[in-house]
C-alpha cells in the first residue's frame, strides 16, 4: 500500500510540471505583446519605461528564461504580482481558494448523501414509479446548465419565501450560518449534475452487486433485506463510485467558476474571469495552475481511497 | 458544465438484448433498430431545433435585433415568449439564438473532429514514440477542467463567438483523438491491415482506405454527445461574456442580461435556458440511441472517466 500511494505520488509530478508548462505557454503564446497591451494609448511611455516595465513584470529573456523563472517562483509559493495592483499572486489565491474548496466541498456533500439513497433505491425497486422519476430526474439533471439553474434558484426563493442570499462574502469562521445560507444556492446548483451522475453510477452498480452470488447467500441465510442492501451489497457498489467523483471534481470546479461569479463569491473562478477581463496575466497563470493543481490532488486523493478500497487495485 | 466530459444519455439502463434477437434486428434494416424510445426522442427534438433554427426565421418574421418601445412585456399573442429590456421580441431571439448555438457547434466539433481523428490516427497507426507523445499531451489536456480551459482560451484570444469556438474545439479535440486512437488500435489488430500492409499499401492508404471507415461508428456517437457539449459549453461562454457578443442574441447572453430583470420579467429567465436544457437534451438522447445501433460495444459512457482510468479486474 505505501509503495502504491508513493507510486501515485510520483507520478502527479511530471504531470504538475507538463500542465505549468501548458498554462505558460497558453498565456505568452496569445496574440499580441503582453505590455502593448498594458500600455495602449499611454502616450508617456517611452521606449526606457516600456524595457524596464519589461524587466519587471519577468517578461524579459528567452521564454525558457521566463518560465524557469515564473516555475521557479510557484515552486517556492511565490506566483509573481498582479499587474494591476502589484498584489502578489500568491495572497489573491489563498484568499479565494478556500471559497472555492468550500463551495466543492458542499456541493460534492450534496450530491453525494442524495445521490446514493436515491441511486440505492432506484435499484432496489426497479421498473417502479420512483425508480423511473429517478431516472428522468437524472437525464434532465445531466442536461440543466448550472448557470440557468442558479438563476432559477434565485427567481424561486425570492418569489416564493422574498429571499435572496446575502451578496457579500462572510467567512464560514466569522458567522457560518451566514456563510452556509450564502453557499447553499450555488452549492445546489452546481451539484445536479454530479449528483445525478452518482445515482445513475448508483443505480448501474447496485444492480450489478445485487444479482451476485454473494448477495442470495446472504439472503438464503436469513439476513434481512434491508442489512443485505445497505451491508453487503452496496459497499461493493460504492467502489467504482469513487472513480466517478474523483473524475466529477474537475466539473465541480468549473461550475464552481461559473456560479461564483453569479452568486458574488470571490473564489478562484471569480479570480480567474476578472483577471482575464482585466489582462492581468500573472493572476491568469496562478488561477488556472491552482485550478489544475486542484484537480490532479483531488484524483491523486481518490486514486489512493481506491487502492485502499480495493486492495487489487494496489497490489498491481 | 464542462466543455469535454461528454454528457451522453441513458446507456446502461436498458438490458442487452439476447443473442437471437441481434439476428432479427440485422433484418429489421437501419430504422427497424430504433428501438430505443429515447433515441426517438433525442432525434425529434435535434431535428426540431435545425428546423427551428432555418426555418424559424421565415415562419416567425420578427426581426430579433428590432428594438420597440414597450419593454418587458409578459408573454402575449403578439409576442408569445415575452419582450426584452429593449422592447425585442424573445421568441425570435430564441430562434437566432439556435442559429448561434447550431454554429458553434458544429464548427468546434469539426475542429475537433478534424485535429482529433487526425492526431488519433497517427497516434494509433504509428505507435511507438509519436503514440507516447500525443498521448502525454492528451492526458495532460484532460487534468485541467474542459470549462475552465475553455474559459481561458476563449478569454484570452479576447472575447467573440469564433474565439469561443476555437476555445471549445481545442478543448474537446483529446476527447477526439483518444478514442479514434483507440479504436484505431483495435482494428489494427484485424488481420485484414496485416494482410494490407503486406501487399505494400502506404500508411496513407492504410489510414484512409482501411482504418478510417472502420472508426466511421464510435465517431458518430462522439460527434453527436459532443454537439450538445459543445452548445452547453457555447452558452455557459457567452453567459460569462466570452462568447457571443451583444446585442446579437445567444442563449447564453440572453440569459446574462436576465439575471439583471430576475424580479421583473421572469420569462427572459425561463425561456432561453429552457432552451439549452431541451437542446442538450436532445443531442444526449440522441447520442444514446446511436450509440444502441452504430456501436454497442461502446457499452454505457455515462460518467466514467475518459477511458485510461484503471477499472476494477474482470471477475
Amino acid at each position: 500500500m505505501l509503495g502504491f500511494v508513493a507510486r501515485r505520488v510520483l507520478l502527479t509530478i511530471p504531470t504538475i510540471l507538463g500542465i505549468s508548462i501548458i498554462i505558460f505557454l497558453m498565456v505568452r503564446l496569445m496574440p499580441g505583446d503582453i505590455i502593448d497591451v498594458l500600455f495602449a494609448g499611454d502616450v508617456t511611455a517611452t521606449p526606457e519605461i516600456i524595457e524596464q516595465a519589461r524587466e519587471q513584470l519577468g517578461l524579459s529573456g528567452s521564454l525558457p528564461e521566463q518560465y524557469w523563472r515564473w516555475a521557479s517562483g510557484v515552486a517556492q509559493g511565490d506566483f509573481g504580482d498582479s499587474f494591476r495592483n502589484t498584489e502578489p499572486v500568491d495572497d489573491i489565491l489563498w484568499r479565494a481558494l478556500p471559497i472555492t474548496l468550500e463551495l466543492m466541498i458542499l456541493s460534492l456533500l450534496i450530491a453525494v448523501v442524495v445521490g446514493i439513497p436515491l441511486g440505492v433505491i432506484s435499484a432496489v425497486r426497479r421498473d417502479s414509479a420512483s425508480d423511473y422519476a429517478s431516472r428522468v430526474g437524472g437525464l434532465i439533471g445531466i442536461s440543466v446548465p448550472n448557470f440557468w439553474l442558479a438563476t432559477l434558484l434565485l427567481l424561486f426563493t425570492s418569489r416564493v419565501f422574498g429571499w435572496v442570499p446575502p451578496l457579500t462574502y462572510t467567512s464560514f469562521f466569522d458567522d457560518p450560518l451566514t456563510n452556509l445560507s450564502q453557499f447553499i444556492l450555488p452549492a445546489l446548483s452546481i451539484s445536479v449534475f454530479t449528483l445525478a451522475i452518482v445515482m445513475r453510477m448508483v443505480r448501474a452498480t447496485m444492480l450489478e452487486v445485487l444479482s451476485q452470488d454473494y448477495v442470495r447467500t446472504a439472503r438464503a441465510k436469513g439476513v434481512r433485506k434491508r442489512l443485505v442492501v445497505y451491508r453487503h451489497a452496496l459497499r461493493n457498489a460504492l467502489i467504482p463510485v469513487v472513480t466517478v467523483v474523483g473524475f466529477e471534481i474537475g466539473i465541480l470546479i468549473g461550475g464552481a467558476a461559473i456560479v461564483e461569479t453569479i452568486f458574488g463569491l470571490p473564489g478562484v473562478g471569480y479570480v480567474l474571469l476578472q483577471s482575464i477581463f482585466n489582462r492581468d496575466y500573472p493572476v491568469v497563470q496562478g488561477a488556472t495552475l491552482l485550478v489544475a493543481l486542484t484537480f490532479v490532488l483531488a484524483n491523486l486523493l481518490v486514486d489512493i481511497v481506491y487502492g485502499w478500497l480495493d486492495p487489487r487495485i494496489s497490489q498491481e | 458544465m464542462s466543455a469535454r466530459e461528454p454528457i451522453p444519455a441513458l446507456a446502461g439502463d436498458t438490458p442487452p438484448p439476447p443473442a437471437w434477437d441481434a439476428v432479427g434486428r440485422t433484418r429489421l434494416g437501419f430504422l427497424g433498430r430504433w428501438r430505443n424510445p429515447i433515441g426517438i426522442i433525442g432525434a425529434g427534438i435535434v431535428v426540431f431545433n435545425v428546423l427551428a433554427a432555418f426555418l424559424g426565421p421565415v415562419v416567425w418574421r420578427v426581426d430579433p435585433d428590432a428594438q420597440a418601445r414597450d419593454r418587458l412585456l409578459a408573454p402575449s399573442w403578439e409576442s408569445p415568449l415575452g419582450t426584452d429590456e429593449l422592447g425585442r421580441d424573445v421568441l425570435a431571439r430564441i430562434i437566432h439564438g439556435a442559429q448561434v448555438s447550431l454554429q458553434v457547434g458544429a464548427i468546434a466539433v469539426g475542429i475537433a473532429l478534424v485535429v482529433g481523428t487526425l492526431l488519433g490516427l497517427l497516434a494509433g497507426y504509428y505507435k511507438g514514440l509519436v503514440d507516447a507523445t500525443l498521448m502525454r499531451l492528451v492526458d495532460l489536456m484532460f487534468a485541467l477542467p474542459g470549462i475552465v480551459l475553455a474559459i481561458v482560451i476563449a478569454g484570452l484570444l479576447g472575447p467573440s463567438r469564433r474565439n469561443a469556438m476555437i476555445a471549445i474545439g481545442v478543448v474537446i479535440t483529446p476527447a477526439f483523438a483518444r478514442v479514434v486512437r483507440g479504436a484505431v488500435l483495435e482494428v489494427m489488430g484485424f488481420p485484414y491491415i496485416e494482410s494490407t500492409r503486406a501487399l505494400g499499401a502506404s500508411g496513407l492508404r492504410v489510414m484512409g482506405r482501411h482504418l478510417l471507415p472502420n472508426i466511421v461508428a464510435p465517431l458518430t456517437v462522439l460527434v453527436t454527445v459532443y454537439l450538445g457539449t459543445a452548445i452547453l459549453s457555447e452558452a455557459a461562454l457567452s453567459f460569462l461574456g466570452l462568447g457571443t457578443q451583444p446585442p446579437e442574441a445567444s442563449w447564453g447572453g440572453m440569459l446574462n442580461t436576465a439575471r439583471s430583470y430576475i424580479d421583473a420579467a421572469w420569462w427572459l429567465s425561463i425561456f432561453p435556458g429552457a432552451a439549452i436544457m431541451v437542446v442538450v437534451l436532445g443531442f444526449n438522447f440522441l447520442g444514446d440511441g446511436l450509440r444502441d445501433i452504430l456501436d454497442p460495444r461502446l457499452g454505457p459512457t455515462i460518467g466514467e472517466a475518459p477511458a485510461a482510468k484503471k477499472q476494477p479486474p474482470p471477475e
